[in-house]
């Protein structure tokens, strides 16, 4: 009987583990079997092409294409300086009663749903933009800055999980050399923890590339490829949150798969990248 | 300048600039908080909680339509979301172990909790919404489990490596059948640390707008029925924030709000979880 019961709960785990991988492999089938009639009819036209005019039947995604990588490049060149200020300032500068409330809180801020971001980004930066840039304020720009707010905290937290990895007798032998905090985090901290420093600012990249509520609301969903930061945009998951239910011809339809699509394939490349190269998984017990 | 007062100066420089940014940031993180919570509490009151959505410039109308949606859309994907995860993080810690399925397996789910959630909306789209020909509460329950999963089953899986093999080889010793040592020693040892998990999985698809757009889409009005269209704090924020209708405005900032609220709760209960975990 304890037989049968072991082998039944064995496999029970077995069968539900495999499902997971069964249901990222259906995932990738399913969207690249109803890109099918995209793909067929534009081909490379897709990735290539600047108009997007549904009511014509022509899909080009490049604008989709250009503004994701633009509004994300924004995104990080902003966020990126400051999240390693921050990470800095906690794991070197801040004084005790400081450290642990600041980077409680700023782990909790990278908790709140991003659609809240994007609320706030809606109704007090997009006015902000508007008045100092001019334009109508949902713009490229306004995306990249919301963007760049929305992963701030979970870059600093984890920017700073890896500075803090550093032992703190490397950092000792150094301070007793007489070298300035600065020395020591330039050339002790940063060189022992730069795998894991980098390999978050990609998965944070990868994260960012797929972040669809915080631009929704100030980007503008228009299929146009401007090189003023100033004027309203689109991006992959704005255009999918826009129109996916407006499509009513097949090849629309079709056409909004193969973006998922597209976008899936970059961002489990990003997120690979980071994972495989940077951010090797320590074992634990081992 | 010598060349110690040169590296003194330039770590003076160095420190205000991380300490200046690290205000910066702070700046605009607090000031996005603090906006949520004054337009929050200046939205609540108990129309809320009672009564359903209403066209816009109507007096009674609030978000009861919203929560019992998002209870029931995440109340269903938890109910299949964490004993999923649970057994299939079970298979990785007590049977596939350092194998090379189960590493494979640990691989895709990492990658997984950091996938674009919008693109599970679309795959949900393609398997359950099409099929049935109308939206659904069920489908944006299915999204939600998909987006679960891993988190649920890559925190069983520490929390239960984190179970010292001695308690297992004691409960072996005694003659237990291994899926008893499995439910009544090692789930026990690792109780916290799974609930833990549970409540970040949680947190984390309450959150979620993108796979619900096109899933279970909304409705402005009461509705209990998971077949039909079901409204959700999240898609119902999104929607009340971009139209044009200042009450409307307000009751997004109450949903927003509110869901804030219960996730930072989640979080700050998980938190405790691990702090009284560790300090054993």
């Amino acid at each position: 009987m304890n037989l049968i019961l072991d082998k039944i709960f064995a496999h029970t785990t077995k069968f539900i583990a495999l499902g997971v991988l069964l249901i990222v492999a259906w995932i990738f089938t399913e969207l690249f079997q109803q890109s099918l009639v995209s793909i067929q009819s534009s081909g490379f036209d897709f990735v290539t092409q600047t108009k997007w005019a549904p009511n014509l039947e022509k899909f080009g995604a490049l604008p989709a294409i250009y503004g994701s990588v633009v509004s994300t490049f924004l995104a990080m060149v902003l966020a990126v300086p400051v999240a390693i200020g921050v990470a800095i300032f906690l794991s070197e500068l801040a004084p005790a009663k400081l450290k642990s409330p600041v980077g409680v809180s700023i782990e909790l801020l990278a908790a709140i749903p991003s659609v809240i971001y994007g609320m706030w980004g809606l109704f007090y930066f997009v006015p902000i933009i508007r008045d100092i840039v001019g334009g109508v304020g949902i713009s490229m720009l306004s995306a990249g800055i919301v963007l760049s707010i929305m992963i701030l905290p979970f870059m600093a937290a984890v920017t700073r999980d890896a500075m803090n990895t550093t032992p703190d007798i490397l950092k000792e032998s150094a301070y007793a050399l007489g070298g300035t905090k600065w020395d020591v985090i330039k050339d002790v901290v940063m060189p022992y923890a730069k795998a894991g420093i980098i390999g978050s600012f990609i998965l944070a990249l990868g994260r960012a590339i797929g972040e669809t509520m915080a631009v929704t609301f100030v980007m503008g969903n228009v299929h146009k490829i401007s090189l003023d930061l100033t004027q309203p945009a689109t991006s992959i998951p704005v255009t999918l949150a826009n129109e996916f239910n407006e499509a009513d011809t097949g090849i629309y339809y079709s056409s909004l798969f193969e973006l998922s699509l597209l976008l899936l394939v970059i961002s489990f490349t990003i997120i690979s990248i980071a994972k495989f190269y940077f951010l090797r998984r320590k074992r634990l017990g081992a | 300048m010598t060349h110690t007062e040169k590296r003194i100066l330039t770590n003076k420089i160095v420190m205000t600039l991380s300490t200046l940014s690290a205000m910066v940031g702070m700046t605009f993180l607090f000031w996005i908080l603090g906006i949520l919570v004054i337009n929050g509490i200046d939205a609540l009151n108990w129309t809320i909680f009672s009564e359903a959505g209403a066209p816009p410039g109507y007096e009674e109308s609030g978000l009861k339509h919203a929560l019992i949606g998002q209870l029931m859309i995440v109340g269903v994907a938890t109910f299949a979301g964490v004993p999923l995860g649970i057994l299939a993080g079970t298979y990785l810690s007590e049977y596939g172990q350092q194998s090379k399925l189960a590493e494979t397996i640990r691989d895709i789910s990492d990658i997984m909790m950091s996938a674009p959630s919008i693109v599970i909306g679309a795959f949900v789209y393609a398997i359950v919404v099409a099929p049935m020909g109308h939206f659904s509460g069920w489908a944006g329950s299915v999204a939600l489990t998909i987006i679960m999963l891993p988190i649920i089953l890559r925190t069983t899986d520490d929390m239960l490596q984190l179970v010292p093999s001695t308690l297992r080889e004691a409960a072996f010793a005694l003659g237990a059948p291994k899926y008893k040592v499995i439910m009544q020693v090692v789930y026990r040892g690792a109780k916290v640390g799974i609930l833990t998990g549970v409540l970040l999985g949680v947190a984390r698809v309450a959150g979620e707008t993108a796979p619900l757009l096109f899933t279970s889409f909304n409705d402005n009005f009461l509705n209990t029925d998971m077949n039909q269209p079901m409204a959700s704090l999240t898609v119902t924020m999104f929607n009340y924030a971009t139209s044009p209708y200042e009450d409307w405005q307000k009751l997004g900032w109450a949903a927003a709000f509110i869901l804030s609220m219960f996730i930072l709760g989640l979080n700050i209960i998980a938190r405790v979880f691990l702090m009284k975990k560790k300090g054993k």
